[in-house]
C-alpha cells in the first residue's frame, strides 16, 4: 500500500490524549479511595465516596480504550509491553475489581462494610502503586527479542519502578485532595488540603529525583535533553513545572478550591510531556519506533473515521453527566 | 510435574470469561426491561412502573458493577497471556475492541450515573432517555465483542502477510459468516436469561404473599415475552448450528460425536465419547434424526472427525455434553412457557403453586445454558484460536512460564471467589426486600441544586390510578 496518509502522528496524539485522560480522571478517584482510608468516620466516608460514586466506572473506561487502542493502533507494543508487565497488570487488575465492587458492597453489605471500606482504600492504593511501577519500566525498557518480549516477568521489579510506584500514591493522592477541595466543604475539605500538601511535597520529591535519575541512567534520555539546542526548546518543561507547583502550594494554603485540582493536572501534564520527549519516538522504549509498531494502514484509517465522529460525542455526553452532578456533595444523602 | 502455560492460560481464560459472561447475560436484557419500565411509567404515569423499575434498577447497579470490573480484566489478558495471538490479529481485533469501548462503554457509564442518581436531577423525560442509552450501550457491546469473536471462529476480510492478520474488507470482517447468527442467538439467549431470572423472582414473591400487584405486572410482562422469545431462541439455534455445519464442520462433528463421514445419521441422545478409541460408547440414537436437524434432509452428509487429522481436531466429550445440556435447558423451556399459555387461558398463572415453582427452578437455567452453549463454541473451536489458521497453542507469549500462569490463575480464583459470591449475596438481599419504597429506595446522591421537577410519592402497596 502506498502511504497517502500517515496516521500514525494522528494515532500516537489520540492514544497519548486518551492514556492522560485515564490518568486524570481515574487518577482522582484512585487518590480519593485513597483519602478515604483517612476519613474520620462513617458520614465523612460516606460524602467521600458519593463525591466520585456517579463517575468512576466512565473514569476506568478510558483504561480499556487505552488498553485496546494500544492493541488497534500499535499491536507490537501491547504484544510485548502487556506480557512484561504480566504481575503489575494482574495486581492491578485484581485490586481495580475489589476497589470497583466496593461502591455497591460497602453500602448493601453492612455486615461486611468494614471489609470493603478497605477493600476501597488499599484497592486503590495497591492499583496506584502498581500503575507508578508499570510506569518505571516502561521507562527502564524491555528485553526483546524479534517480535517477542524475552526477559522475566519479574524484570519489572527495580528500584526506580518502586520509586515510580510510590510517586504516583502521592501524584493520584494530590489529585484525589484536588478534586475533594472542590466536591466537599468544612472539615473534609479542611483534611483535604492538609493530605494535599503533603502529596504536593511527595510530588515535587519524586518528579526532582525521577528527573534527575532517568538521565543519569539512559544514555539516550541525557542526550535528547542536554545536548544543543534541545535544553533551550525544553528548558520550559522544568520551569513551567516549578511554577505549576508554586500555584498549587499557594491554592492549597489560600481559599481557591479549583486551583489545587488544576494545578494537580497541569503538573501531570508537564510530567507527561517530559516523558514524551525523553522516550519519544519509542513505544516501545530504545527497541521499536511507533511507525515500526503501528497497524496496518487500513486498520489506523478505519478506526479512525469512527473515533474522530464519537470521541466529541463521549465529551458531549460525559460533560453532560459530570454537569448533573455538579456542585458540593451533599451531607444528608447518601450512596443508596 | 511441568506446568503447562498454554493448559493453565486457558483455564486462566475459561475462568474469568465464564464468570464475567454471566453479567452481560444478565445485564442486557435487565437494562432493556427497565428502559422499558421507565418508558410505561413516563407515559402511563402509573407509579406501579417505577417501583418495579426501581427495584430492578438496584439489583442492575449491582450486577452492572461486577460487570464493569470483571470486565476490564478481559482485553488484559489478550496481552498479557495470548501476546502472539494479539501480536498477528490486532490489526483486525484491535479495531472491534476500541469500537466496544467507544460505542458502548462511555455511553452506557455515562449514562448510568444519571440513571443510578440523577432521578431528581433531571427531569423525567431525561431520565428515561438515560434509561434507554445505557440498554442501547449494552446492546453495542454486545455487536463488537461478538464480531470479534465470531471473526475468531470465521475469519473473512483479511490477508496474511508474513504471519499477521492484515484487514483488505471491513464489512467482510465485521459481517462474517458466523457474526449475524452468534449475535442473534446470543442476545436473544441474554434477553431469555433475564426473563427466567424475572419471573422466578416474581414468583418468589408471589409465593412469599408480597407485593402481589408487582410481581403479577413482573410475571405477567416477562411470559409473554418469554412466549416469543423462547420459541424464536430455538429457531435462532437450529440456524446457528446449520452455519457452524458450513464453516465449522469439525466443531459440528465434535458436538455430535461424529467420527465417520457418513449420510442420513441417527441423532445421538446420549454416549460416552472415546477419544483414544475413536469411537463411542453406551450410544442411545435416535434413527435418520441426526441428519434431519442437522442438515434439514433425511440423507444430508456429516463430516465425521476421522476427515481430520487428531492434532486438528477439537476435544470431543465437552461440547458434546455442553451442547446437549443447553439444548436440553432449551426444551425445557419450550414446555415452560407451553404451560403459561395453558394456565393463561384457564386465568390462573397467578395462583398455580406447581407452576410458580417451576418458575423458580427455571430462573438460573437460562446462566447455566449461556455458559453450556458459550463452553460448546469456544471448545469446539479448538485446537485453533483463529479457527484453522493460528494454534492456540501459538498464541501464548514465549517468555511466559507456566509458574507465572498458575500464579496469576490462583490470584483470579481467590478474588471472584470471594466477589462473586458476595455479590450474589447481596442480590438476593434485595431480592428478598422486594420492591418496597424505603429510605434505602432511590435516594440519589445530590450534588449541588437539585434541579428538574421530580414527583416520586411511592405507596407499598396497590396500583395508584
Amino acid at each position: 500500500m502506498n502511504a497517502a496518509f500517515d496516521f500514525v502522528p494522528v494515532w500516537t496524539l489520540i492514544l497519548g490524549a486518551g492514556i492522560f485522560f485515564y490518568v486524570l480522571l481515574d487518577g482522582f478517584d484512585l487518590g480519593v479511595g485513597m483519602l478515604y482510608g483517612l476519613a474520620p468516620d462513617v458520614s465523612a466516608r460516606n460524602i467521600i465516596m458519593n463525591s466520585i460514586a456517579p463517575v468512576w466506572d466512565g473514569n476506568e473506561t478510558w483504561l480499556v480504550l487505552g488498553g485496546v487502542g494500544l492493541l488497534a493502533a500499535f499491536p507490537l507494543a501491547f504484544a510485548i509491553i502487556i506480557p512484561a508487565l504480566y504481575f503489575p497488570i494482574l495486581v492491578m487488575l485484581l485490586a481495580l475489581v475489589f476497589r470497583g465492587v466496593a461502591f455497591e458492597f460497602r453500602f448493601r453489605d453492612a455486615p461486611h462494610r468494614t471489609f470493603w471500606d478497605h477493600g476501597f482504600c488499599y484497592g486503590s492504593a495497591i492499583a496506584t502503586f502498581a500503575q507508578g511501577v508499570m510506569r518505571g519500566a516502561f521507562i527502564q525498557g524491555f528485553e526483546v527479542e524479534g517480535r517477542h518480549f524475552a526477559g522475566s516477568t519479574l524484570d519489572f521489579l527495580t528500584p526506580f519502578s518502586l520509586l515510580t510506584g510510590v510517586a504516583l500514591l502521592f501524584g493520584y493522592g494530590l489529585l484525589g485532595a484536588g478534586w475533594l477541595i472542590l466536591k466537599t466543604e468544612g472539615e473534609i475539605q479542611e483534611a483535604a488540603r492538609r493530605h494535599g500538601r503533603i502529596c504536593l511535597a511527595g510530588v515535587l520529591i519524586a518528579i526532582a529525583v525521577v528527573s534527575i535519575w532517568t538521565p543519569l541512567a539512559t544514555q539516550a534520555v541525557a542526550q535528547r535533553w542536554f545536548s544543543w539546542p534541545n535544553i533551550a526548546f525544553f528548558s520550559p518543561v522544568p520551569i513551567a513545572t516549578a511554577i505549576a507547583a508554586y500555584g498549587v502550594w499557594r491554592a492549597l494554603n489560600g481559599r481557591s478550591e479549583a486551583g489545587t485540582f488544576i494545578g494537580g493536572v497541569i503538573l501531570f501534564a508537564l510530567s507527561y510531556v517530559g516523558m514524551a520527549i525523553s522516550l519519544w519516538p519509542m513505544i516501545v522504549p530504545y527497541r521499536y519506533t511507533l511507525w515500526e509498531a503501528a497497524s496496518s494502514e487500513s486498520t489506523q484509517a478505519f478506526l479512525l473515521v469512527g473515533t474522530l465522529f464519537l470521541l466529541p460525542v463521549i465529551f458531549f455526553y460525559t460533560a453532560w453527566s459530570y454537569w448533573v452532578f455538579r456542585g458540593k456533595v451533599r451531607a444528608d444523602v447518601g450512596y443508596h | 510435574m511441568e506446568l503447562d502455560p498454554v493448559l493453565l492460560s486457558r483455564l486462566q481464560f475459561a475462568w474469568v470469561i465464564a464468570w464475567h459472561i454471566l453479567l452481560p447475560a444478565f445485564t442486557v436484557g435487565l437494562a432493556s426491561y427497565i428502559a422499558v419500565l421507565e418508558g410505561l411509567h413516563l407515559f402511563t404515569k402509573r407509579e406501579i412502573y417505577l417501583r418495579v423499575s426501581m427495584f430492578w434498577i438496584r439489583i442492575f447497579s449491582v450486577s452492572f458493577g461486577m460487570g464493569v470490573v470483571s470486565g476490564i480484566v478481559m482485553p488484559f489478558q489478550f496481552g498479557t497471556n495470548w501476546s502472539r495471538f494479539s501480536d498477528a490479529a490486532g490489526d483486525i481485533i484491535g479495531p472491534l475492541l476500541a469500537y466496544e469501548g467507544l460505542t458502548a462503554f462511555f455511553l452506557e457509564s455515562a449514562f448510568l450515573g444519571v440513571l443510578l442518581f440523577g432521578r431528581r436531577l433531571v427531569p423525567p423525560w431525561a431520565h428515561f432517555i438515560a434509561a434507554l442509552m445505557v440498554a442501547l450501550g449494552t446492546l453495542f457491546s454486545s455487536f463488537w465483542i461478538l464480531a470479534a469473536n465470531s471473526w475468531m471462529q470465521t475469519p473473512a476480510g483479511y490477508q496474511i502477510v508474513d504471519g499477521r492478520f492484515v484487514p483488505t474488507a471491513w464489512l467482510d470482517v465485521i459481517f462474517n459468516p458466523s457474526f449475524p447468527y452468534r449475535l442473534a442467538h446470543t442476545v436473544v439467549g441474554f434477553y431469555v436469561t433475564t426473563g427466567f431470572v424475572v419471573a422466578g423472582v416474581a414468583a418468589w414473591l408471589l409465593r412469599n404473599g408480597r407485593f402481589f400487584s408487582e410481581a403479577r405486572i413482573m410475571l405477567s410482562m416477562t411470559l409473554w415475552l418469554l412466549s416469543v422469545l423462547v420459541p424464536l431462541q430455538i429457531v435462532l439455534g437450529d440456524e446457528h448450528g446449520l452455519n457452524t455445519l458450513e464453516h465449522q464442520p469439525a466443531k459440528l462433528a465434535a458436538i455430535e460425536a461424529r467420527w465417520e463421514t457418513a449420510r442420513n445419521v441417527p441423532l445421538t441422545l446420549f454416549a460416552i465419547p472415546d477419544e483414544t478409541n475413536e469411537t463411542n460408547r453406551l450410544e442411545l440414537n435416535v434413527p435418520h434424526l441426526g441428519s434431519l436437524i442437522l442438515t434439514h434432509s433425511f440423507d444430508g452428509e456429516i463430516k465425521g472427525l476421522k476427515e481430520w487429522k487428531a492434532e486438528d481436531r477439537p476435544p470431543v466429550a465437552i461440547p458434546f455434553f455442553a451442547f446437549r445440556i443447553m439444548v436440553g435447558i432449551g426444551v425445557l423451556m419450550l414446555l415452560f412457557v407451553a404451560a403459561s399459555w395453558w394456565l393463561r387461558i384457564r386465568d390462573t398463572l397467578f395462583d398455580s403453586p406447581w407452576f410458580l415453582r417451576a418458575c423458580l427452578i427455571m430462573a438460573p437455567l437460562g446462566f447455566v445454558a449461556v455458559l453450556a452453549g458459550w463452553t460448546t463454541t469456544e471448545v469446539g473451536r479448538q485446537p485453533w484460536t483463529i479457527y484453522g489458521l493460528l494454534r492456540t497453542a501459538d498464541s501464548v507469549p514465549l517468555a511466559l512460564t507456566g509458574g507465572d500462569v498458575l500464579v496469576s490463575l490462583i490470584g483470579y480464583l481467590a478474588v471472584y471467589l470471594v466477589m462473586f459470591p458476595a455479590g450474589i449475596f447481596v442480590m438476593a438481599k434485595l431480592v428478598q426486600k422486594g420492591p418496597a419504597p424505603g429510605p434505602e429506595a432511590d435516594s440519589p446522591i445530590e450534588s449541588g441544586r437539585p434541579a428538574g421537577p421530580t414527583q416520586i410519592q411511592l405507596h407499598s402497596e396497590g396500583d395508584a390510578p
